[in-house]
């Protein structure tokens, strides 16, 4: 989906490659033991090797690297059985070694790829690497006036840098592989994906050419932390480029900021200014060396991927590509609804939770694990509805009081007689009380006018309170009409 | 007071054990011979309380019989080695008042082996230098002087100054000493002393003020051979808070001590004579070589033909770690702090007065070496030249046992000399920093003296973890060298 950006000089294609930040789901810091709990007091988790004083050194985090090899194994990556830490060198207040240690030359993960789906189809998007490395501190710069704060609860804890290749055309694009990505993670539970704290977060590499042409010179957004925010900044990155090439300027490659409060980015600084890191292999850690076993054992232990997971619901159960998408994209909700579907109509069961259970939750803002209605609860109202316990219209009725007061749906119906009847007898004697108090519309129905036949049902379901089996209210009601 | 102080570590160990000796008494003999001494400059901080409360408690343990292999020895302690709650300075204004809060695995392995500290010794700063003249505390002076006639004071060779300083002058049974290019070995030959750099990764460098993290070693400076071995078992052993630290158990090196070389093949390796190389430091060397024929050992001639490309590799590898390990120095969290108008005018200023001369001109060729565009040339091309280094030694090994070659390149020179040229100060490790670049461990002994009267040492070099043929043969050199002369100065 090559969406194309009109200019003053033409058409103009987008060309974007993000660089994913998402933080390990790990008790430990990557070097050293330091906890790593979100919104802990400020500098409460500070090892000394966080801290970097005299003469500490770093300790590799087995179960970061565990983590890091797993997620290369969903992203369908080659994984390197040997890898090198380096040193990248600058000066920050919140950088205490005075350099990050990530990995350069010899990342833990090769090249992967991964799959989004757009509204013409699927498209794979090629991924560079995937390295580990540690984050920074944080600088507070609004806690005094003339003085800036530190904050090294975050300083060494494990990152994956997951790096695209420049094969996203749109910020539509980029947000369906942002989302896919993300959903990954979360299956494997090597990230919490939680981009509000900070636990992923892009950069994303823009660039603007003439369909067909060489790539345009890049500028780097450096920090986005949501998906709309990313979308905006590079469709705004977009423009501006466009506009800059269309006035006869050319760009120069830049770390720019996206400010969503004004949409708009500004230059942090210029390829002139950009540091020269120094990179080199850290001297104090070894290579990380992996062996056949190890990465095969990862492997064994992967979970089904929301990919295969949607493969198996169109397949097995019939579900529509669509809602097979949309129940697989979060790993609790496609765990909902096998719970929800297990030995019950999978189609049912979809449909129930996609248009009933979301739209109830979605009214009260409510996300589905604060669902009041329990997985097995549905289920129980889908067995209800499957076996003609109740109809459809009823169940509506069953489910908004499950979703008021946490009840299961075989109590409400059993408590509110909702039981539909089904006896043909007892229809039968409905029907022609109907028919009897409603002689001048069978004379009309009688001679042409069909439409009435509806009006005939609404009365019998009417006067069975709704609990009539519609299908055998239809009929019995053809049969005496037509009689 | 001096029969105290006459006692070498093994001789006051057995001391104390038997009883002739109190641990409180030795400890109050050093720290007057500290103080008696305290021109030389071999301590930046004394810890006489400390020292003594440690001797009293290891006099309690000697009287009840539960001897620890260390217990009640005085030592002195490198000022590189972080010490908790004692201020631990690196030699550099930059870290000012840094009291640590964390004990480095080899001085709390010395300390639950018993042994009592008596201060934190001067040292080159950062470790950087070959003569302690690079010392914010000031140059550590060496107790000897030259028959010359002059009265200069002399350098002890660097960096671990006043940890060889002390052992000769009798500051200290044993010092710790830390060895990047030869920070042992060289002042240990300066000194009259011996010298132990022990292989890459026998020692945690857990704790050790970070210099050049590939090549630091500890290693002990002490009297004798056996007073070597004995304080590497104590040093040494695997750590897991150091990646780099080797899984093996520190063996009993002083049980290598056979005094029994027959049949060991030593090395010589001819790429060690150097150009320019004094006819004395030549002599030493062959009368090393006569020493351990004598005493059984074949003597083979060797090449090890990439030698002379180990200085300039070694003096971009070492600079290059320390520009990356010194960053942390940034007036931010500890240290020195000289405030400035912006962040990197604070960093400029604390920088440029917390660092002295040298470690200014490391910092920046190896910030040079690494920089975009001139990384391959040097870090790179540094780095494929010690791999070369490697196989030369790993080739030699295949048909000897251990190397024979001197230490240093000359005797100790006068404070202020060489100053001023970078380059000849860096000539002194020539011997030295091979070794440093493959790992090896390395010893160096006191052999003779030189026209002007100043010791001379020879290395002995051995293959990697086998520290104990190193000190066997070293043994027996020590025994047929009978090195006993004593410096005019100290104790």
């Amino acid at each position: 989906m090559a969406a194309l950006i009109k200019g003053e000089t033409g058409d103009w294609e987008l060309v974007i490659g993000l660089e994913v930040h998402a933080q390990v789901v790990s008790e430990a810091k990557l070097f050293s033991s330091a906890a790593t709990a979100f919104g802990a007091a400020p500098n409460s988790q500070v090892s000394l090797v966080d801290a970097a004083m005299p003469g500490m050194l770093p300790v590799i985090n087995q179960e970061c690297v565990r983590q890091a090899v797993k997620t290369g194994l969903g992203i369908n990556a080659k994984i390197n059985r040997l890898s090198v830490f380096d040193r990248k060198n600058y000066f920050y207040p919140d950088l205490p070694q005075g350099y990050q240690i990530s990995q350069f030359l010899q990342p833990v993960v090769g090249e992967g790829v991964l799959t989004i789906v757009l509204p013409d189809g699927e498209k794979s998007i090629g991924i560079e690497r995937l390295h580990l490395e540690q984050d920074a501190g944080k600088s507070l710069h609004d806690q005094h006036p003339r003085k800036s704060y530190i904050d090294l609860n975050r300083s060494g804890v494990a990152l994956m840098e997951i790096v695209s290749r420049p094969d996203l055309r749109s910020a539509a694009e980029a947000a369906a592989y942002v989302s896919k990505l993300r959903s990954i993670l979360r299956y494997l539970g090597t990230c919490d994906g939680n981009m509000q704290e900070g636990s992923l977060r892009c950069d994303a590499n823009v660039s603007v050419r003439k369909p067909g042409a060489e790539l345009g010179t890049r500028c780097e957004i450096k920090n986005l932390n949501s998906i709309r925010f990313m979308q905006m900044a590079i469709n705004h990155e977009a423009r501006r480029q466009i506009e800059v090439i269309e006035d006869g300027g050319k760009i120069d490659q830049q770390t720019r900021l996206y400010d969503a409060n004004r949409d708009e980015t500004r230059s942090m600084r210029s390829k002139e200014d950009a540091h020269d890191y120094r990179y080199f292999p850290d001297p104090d850690l070894l290579p990380l060396i992996l062996t056949e076993d190890y990465i095969a054992d990862i492997a064994a232990e992967l979970p089904e991927l929301p990919d295969a997971k949607q493969a198996r619901f169109i397949a097995e159960y019939g579900l529509s590509e669509e809602d097979a998408s949309q129940l697989v994209e979060e790993r609790e909700t496609a765990a909902y609804y096998e719970t929800v579907a297990e030995g019950r109509d999978k189609k049912l069961a979809a449909n129930w939770l996609l248009s009933e259970l979301f739209g109830a939750l979605n009214k009260v803002g409510k996300g589905l694990a604060e669902s009041p209605v329990s997985a097995k609860f549905l289920g129980g109202l889908i067995a209800l509805i499957s076996d003609g316990t109740i109809s459809g219209r009823i169940a509506k009725d069953v489910f908004a009081e499950m979703f008021e007061h946490g009840r299961d749906a075989d109590s409400i119906v059993e408590a509110k007689g909702l039981r539909q009847v089904s006896d043909a007898g007892a229809i039968t004697d409905l029907i022609e009380a109907v028919i009897a108090a409603n002689q001048d519309k069978v004379v009309e129905f009688k001679s042409g006018k069909d439409k009435l036949f509806g009006f005939f049902v609404g009365q019998v379901m009417q006067q069975s309170q709704g609990k009539a089996n519609p299908q055998l209210v239809n009929q019995v009601l053809r049969e005496k009409l037509n009689a | 007071m001096t029969d105290l102080l006459s006692l070498d570590l093994a001789a006051a160990r057995d001391a104390l054990r038997d009883g002739k000796i109190s641990s409180l008494e030795l400890t109050d003999a050093y720290l007057g011979a500290m103080e008696a001494a305290s021109d030389l400059n071999c301590y930046i901080t004394t810890t006489p309380d400390k020292a003594r409360v440690m001797a009293a408690a290891a006099d309690q343990r000697l009287a009840q019989g539960d001897a620890l292999p260390l217990d009640g020895l005085p030592l002195g302690i490198k000022d590189l080695f972080c010490t908790e709650g004692i201020l631990t300075t690196a030699g550099s204004h930059i870290l000012d008042g840094f009291v640590p809060t964390y004990e480095s695995t080899v001085t709390s392995q010395l300390w639950r082996d018993g042994a009592v500290m008596l201060g934190k010794l001067n040292m080159d700063e950062f470790a950087m230098g070959s003569a302690n003249v690079n010392s914010y505390y000031g140059p550590v002076e060496s107790p000897w002087k030259s028959r010359d006639g002059g009265n200069a004071r002399l350098v002890p060779g660097g960096s671990s100054g006043g940890s060889a300083s002390a052992v000769s002058a009798r500051l200290a049974l044993a010092t710790t000493g830390t060895d990047t290019g030869g920070s042992i070995r060289q002042p240990g030959s300066f000194c009259g002393i011996v010298g132990m750099k022990p292989t890459y990764g026998r020692c945690s460098r857990w704790g050790i003020v970070a210099f050049s993290s590939s090549l630091d070693q500890a290693g002990p400076l002490t009297r004798t051979v056996r007073d070597a071995a004995i304080m590497l078992r104590s040093m040494a052993g695997h750590d897991p808070k150091d990646s780099t630290s080797a899984n093996l158990p520190a063996p009993d090196f002083e049980a290598a001590l056979t005094g029994d070389v027959r049949g060991m093949r030593i090395g010589v390796p001819k790429e060690y004579r150097i150009d320019g190389m004094p006819a004395e430091i030549e002599a030493l060397w062959a009368r090393g070589i006569e020493m351990m024929r004598d005493a059984g050992a074949e003597i083979v001639d060797i090449s090890l033909p990439h030698t002379k490309y180990a200085l300039p590799t070694y003096y971009i590898i070492a600079p290059a770690e320390a520009s990356s390990n010194l960053a942390r120095y940034d007036g931010v969290r500890y240290g020195l702090r000289v405030e400035g108008e912006t962040l990197d005018d604070m960093y400029a200023k604390t920088r440029g007065e917390g660092f002295g001369a040298e470690v200014k001109r490391r910092v920046l060729i190896g910030a040079y070496v690494l920089s975009a565009g001139y990384y391959d040339a040097y870090y790179l091309k540094a780095q494929r030249v010690r791999a070369l280094i490697k196989r030369d030694f790993d080739e030699a090994f295949g048909s000897v046992d251990a190397i024979l070659t001197p230490t240093a390149p000359s005797d100790a020179f006068a404070i202020g000399e060489n100053d001023d040229d970078p380059i000849k100060m860096y000539l002194n490790d020539v011997f030295t920093v091979p070794s440093s670049l493959t790992g090896l461990p390395a010893i160096s002994v006191p052999v003779g003296l030189s026209d002007r009267g100043l010791p001379l040492g020879l290395q002995l070099i051995g293959k990697l973890f086998d520290e104990a043929t190193v000190f066997r043969a070293a043994g027996v050199l020590e025994t047929a060298a009978g090195f006993s002369v004593r410096p005019a100065g100290g104790q």
